[in-house]
């Protein structure tokens, strides 16, 4: 026996027959089957984790799994769990995340994480298992057509209908989603396909290249430079940043452009991170629960910058009212996102890195410079409106304010946590009161809105990041949707610290029920509500209860400091609460209801 | 305003129900759509009647451009073009009304391609607009059945929709 072929019967004892043409590693053709050729895929492509659940279709591709530990397979307990999970790591690490999930129920068990990863443009590879090829069509067991399901949920996706094509449909799925707006791409794989008894050579396309699929990336030079003359023309500027500022790692160009111009910047819920919240250039979040300064600064600005968002409608309100007098310039690779709901006046299809890279450029080789009389009387007005305090909660309430939570949240760990969060009140709180001063440390349900995201998310990004302090920001009706994940927590040993922010109630929903249906709360509360400590106990962790303001910073410490347990606080929270301010459904930004918060003089023009 | 959308796409199953699909769920209509592998079997060429105002055509071409299978597309309307359409039209005919069909046929440059004693087959090509005279001019209540392939169409000149 050949050395060479030593080795890999000691990798791959499963493997077949084995042709070496050449030197060590260097182009020798080894036959695999088709569940091999997968994972040999998933190593070459440098996946560290795959987040699946086994079922009849997937079989083979489990086996051969089994053989081998390149690639860590993490048992969930739901296949929600396993999408959020891979979406979390993705959105956490920048490297794209991988499910894998059985046919049927696996797949449509999955749909919910695929369609969220899907809103908010997230990279992640499905691998789902299929019924054997030639009984696809006749209704056999555990059969569904999950290409035809998730289509409209995902970038793209394929159906493997040749062993021999296996390795470049997957290489193809790791490029269509990690490139250009990167996205959830899904392979469904008959089982015949990974037959361990059919073995056909294996090579791993190092590159791929499809005719049909060329994502844009450097910008319209002309535009750029249109762009550049009408952002220091400006008098009252604004910056609008988004998601791509994240997913293209941008944030430095990002960060220089806003301070070079000395610009007021506002972040798209998606966007927040990116730039660091503490700094005062930013004027808070803007939208629905966007800040009173942020909104209004949109709507009275005459140029706005907008990087990598996407004008999505909890942020622009009603459309007819958004922004009356300003000119837009609008940063996107997709430009389907451009000119979509809202006309923009200088579109600029490219990759946000190299286009902000051009603009800095041209800013700095010009002689131009915003006028600086303009720009601080711009700034005054923004001040006037900050003064306004819209985040003001009352601090001398004798029950748990959510805001408070956060607040501490914040400061026991140093602003430097990774917080992932489910929707709701409790995602708004998180969102205003937890100052992300770094890109991918918020990792939230954005455009789809999916409650269950949190805790499942938490587990993919501490295991991305095991050293890291990991909190989920929760409400109690969200953690009961994926609240069986505790138990993947306990067996991965993924310490995360849940913080449900219980105010018995599903506050969102209760709140849009006060404002607009005259406090009828329509099922919006359950009267059977779990105790959170015994059932953290029944997973093998720590539960807390807190009712009292004083012991939320002392709960907090303690959680954190049981490094390696996952603890879950359940702070009993004022159930009156609301998020302000707030753009009710329908209405323009400068009309925003705010808190007459004990702090504001109550005589003040609120808009 | 009426676009004819003309798009090179992968030959791929499932490429047309993305193109359908695309259509539905964000509710653009569809007026006719047709499809056949072009003299490259490895493409299907598509033509996509639609309406809309230009900020919704934009979007539909922006849509259908991002559909990882579609490689090239032009809206027809946009230039100079030819635009062709296949009917099939079953007439029922008496001896009395036999003579005026045929000469109706003639007109609109048909062909009859089947015959029995109490009906034709016509086959005519053309633009949409002529079909749907020719059908306006047949009584009413002679049509026993329409078949109808949707336009097709070509831009004018040496410039063509090719890899
Ligand atoms: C309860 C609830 C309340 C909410 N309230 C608010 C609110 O008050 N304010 C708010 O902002 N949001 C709010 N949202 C979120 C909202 O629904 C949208 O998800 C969010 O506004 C979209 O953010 P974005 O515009 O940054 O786009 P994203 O969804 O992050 O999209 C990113 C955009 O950037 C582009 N892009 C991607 N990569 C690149 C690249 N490399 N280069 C250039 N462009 C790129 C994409 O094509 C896309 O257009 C809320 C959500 C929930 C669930
Ligand atoms: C899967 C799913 N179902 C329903 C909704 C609608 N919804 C949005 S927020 C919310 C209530 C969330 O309640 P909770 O988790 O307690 O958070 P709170 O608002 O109280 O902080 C609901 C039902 C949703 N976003 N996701
Ligand atoms: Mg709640």
């Amino acid at each position: 026996m050949d050395i060479n072929e030593v080795v890999y019967q000691t990798f791959f004892p499963a493997a077949g027959k084995i042709i070496i043409l050449g030197g060590f590693f260097e182009g020798s053709i080894l036959e695999l089957s088709g569940g091999h050729i997968l994972v040999q895929c998933l190593k070459d492509e440098g996946v560290e984790y795959v987040f699946g659940y086994p079922g009849g279709a997937v079989l083979h591709i489990y086996d051969a799994i089994f053989h081998q530990e390149d690639v860590k397979h993490i048992l969930v307990r739901h296949e929600q769990g396993a999408a959020h999970a891979a979406d979390a790591y993705a959105r956490a690490t920048g490297k794209p995340g991988v499910v894998l999930v059985t046919s049927g129920p696996g797949a449509t068990n999955a749909v919910t994480g695929i369609a969220t990863a899907y809103m908010d443009s997230i990279p992640l590879v499905i691998l789902s298992g299929q019924v054997p090829s030639p009984v696809i069509g006749s209704d056999a067991f555990q059969e569904v057509d999950t290409v035809g399901i998730t289509r409209p949920c995902v970038k793209h996706n394929f159906l493997v209908k040749d062993v021999n094509l296996l390795a470049e449909t997957i290489k193809k799925a790791f490029y269509v989603a990690t490139t250009g707006r990167p996205g959830p791409v899904l392979v469904d794989i008959p089982k015949d396909i990974t037959d361990p008894n059919i073995k056909v050579p294996y090579h791993y396309p190092e590159k791929i290249s499809m005719r049909s699929y060329n994502p844009v990336v450097s910008g319209h030079k002309g535009q750029i430079k249109k762009a550049v003359e009408l952002l220091l023309s400006a008098k009252r500027p604004i910056i609008y940043s988004g998601g791509g500022v994240v997913l293209g790692e941008a944030h430095r160009e990002l960060i220089e452009l806003t301070r070079l111009l000395g610009f007021p910047i506002t972040q798209t819920l998606m966007g927040l991170g990116a730039y660091p919240a503490p700094d005062p250039l930013f004027l808070g979040m803007l939208g629905m629960h966007g800040t009173y300064e942020a909104n209004m600064a949109m709507h009275e600005s005459d140029v706005i910058l907008a990087v990598g968002a996407r004008f999505d409608d909890r942020v622009t309100g009603k459309l007819t009212e958004f922004c009356p007098y300003a000119k837009i310039i609008h940063i996107d690779i997709d430009p389907a996102s451009i000119s979509k709901t809202v006309k923009v006046d200088i579109p600029i299809v490219g990759d946000v890195k190299p286009v902000l890279e051009q603009m800095l450029e041209l800013i700095k080789a010009g002689n131009l410079k915003p006028d600086s009389e303009e720009l601080k009387a711009w700034w005054d007005v923004i001040e006037s409106w900050r003064q306004v305090d819209c985040l003001a909660y009352d601090r001398d309430s004798g029950l748990i304010k959510p805001q408070y939570v956060v607040e501490q949240l914040y400061q026991v760990t140093g602003g430097n946590a990774y917080v992932t969060s489910d929707v709701g009140q409790h995602q708004m709180y998180a969102a205003q009161f937890y100052h992300f001063n770094k890109p991918r440390r918020w990792i939230n349900s954005g455009g789809l809105g999916t409650m269950g995201f949190g805790l499942p998310a938490a587990i993919g990004v501490k295991l991305a990041f095991p050293d890291a302090d990991v909190a989920c920001i929760t409400g109690e009706a969200s953690i009961q949707m994926c609240i069986q994940e505790l138990s993947t927590a306990l067996q991965y040993n993924t310490p995360v610290k849940i913080v449900n922010l219980n105010n018995r109630y599903m506050g969102m929903v209760r709140q849009w029920q006060e404002f607009s249906y005259q406090c009828r709360y329509s099922q919006s509360y359950m009267d059977t509500i779990p105790d959170f400590v015994k059932l953290a106990e029944a997973y093998g962790h720590v539960g807390i209860r807190v009712e009292q303001p004083e012991d939320v910073r002392g709960a907090l410490e303690e959680a954190f400091s049981l490094k390696d347990r996952t603890v879950f606080l359940d702070f009993v929270t004022d159930r009156t609460e609301n998020v302000y301010p707030m753009i009710e459904a329908g209405k323009a930004h400068h009309d925003m209801k705010l808190r007459v918060a004990p702090s504001a003089p109550l005589d003040r023009e609120l808009s | 305003m009426r676009h004819i959308i003309s798009i090179l796409i992968e030959n791929e199953s499932g490429a047309l129900s993305r193109v359908a699909g695309l259509f539905s769920a964000r509710g653009y209509n569809i007026e006719s759509l047709t499809v056949a592998p072009t003299e490259d079997p490895s493409l299907s060429r598509m033509t996509l009647v639609t309406r809309g105002n230009d900020e919704i055509i934009e979007q539909i071409t922006k849509q259908l451009n991002k559909l990882i299978d579609v490689v090239k597309l032009i809206d027809l309307a946009e230039s100079e073009h030819i635009e062709r359409e296949l009917m099939l039209v079953k007439i029922k005919t008496t001896l009395e009304s036999r003579e005026e069909v045929r000469s109706m046929v003639d007109i609109f440059r048909g062909k009859i391609i089947d015959v029995t004693p109490s009906s034709y087959v016509v086959e005519m090509t053309g633009h949409s607009s002529k079909l749907d005279a020719f059908i306006h001019g047949c009584a009413a209540d002679s049509i026993i059945e329409v078949v109808r392939s949707g336009p097709t169409g070509i831009s004018r000149g040496e410039k063509g929709l090719h890899l």
